[in-house]
């Protein structure tokens, strides 16, 4: 009978669909990501951490100016005023 | 941090900058200008101070064929104090 209850339970916020974005980002922490600059400069590299002004350290990243590859950079550190975002690669 | 060990660890993005303290870094700056120097010093908001600095200028160059050509000015400083606003990446290793 309690199984035809309407509600839904609590399942769906452990499901995760509830998150705010730096719970996103601390649950990308180790993975490879891109970094676009608002100058349009994209940086992929695997996200070493990210503090709570989008501040960003980078390991084995790269450096795209216009789609093309410029440098290669063994660590980075990337100064959050200048992110535009953040994407998680496959 | 609260805990003021001096770790390798990078736990957060700014822990980068102090392991690279006296260290050779390679700072790029807005307006395509880019630094080589040995960091003396930082602070949270990212201000930091060189010494022994190379400054690389890159200007675009329009010649009266309208070719562009990049041209690129060196500037030397022995201290430089970079206001944190005015930079947007740090590395520890030059750039390859």
């Amino acid at each position: 009978m309690s199984e035809q209850s309407p509600q839904p339970n609590g399942d769906a916020a452990t499901d995760g669909d509830a998150r705010d974005p730096s719970g996103f980002l601390s649950e990308i922490i180790g993975a490879p990501v891109t970094v676009k600059l608002n100058s349009g400069v994209v940086y992929k590299g695997d996200l070493q951490s990210v503090d709570g002004y989008m501040n960003i350290a980078l390991e084995r990243a790269k450096e795209y100016v216009d789609g093309e590859m410029k440098r290669n950079y063994g660590d980075a550190f990337v100064r959050g005023n200048n992110v535009m975002y953040i994407a998680a690669d496959m | 941090m609260a805990d003021n060990d001096q770790s390798n660890s990078v736990s957060e993005p700014l822990d980068l900058v102090r392991l690279s303290l006296d260290e050779v870094v390679f700072v790029k700056l807005r307006g395509d200008r880019e630094l080589k120097g040995r960091l003396h010093a930082y602070d949270s908001h990212c201000n930091i101070v060189l010494g022994e600095v190379e400054e690389t200028i890159y200007t675009i160059e329009e010649d009266d064929e309208g070719e562009e050509t990049v041209k690129t000015t060196k500037k030397q400083a022995e201290m430089l104090f970079v206001r944190g606003e005015s930079f947007v990446l740090i590395s520890p290793q030059p750039p390859s």
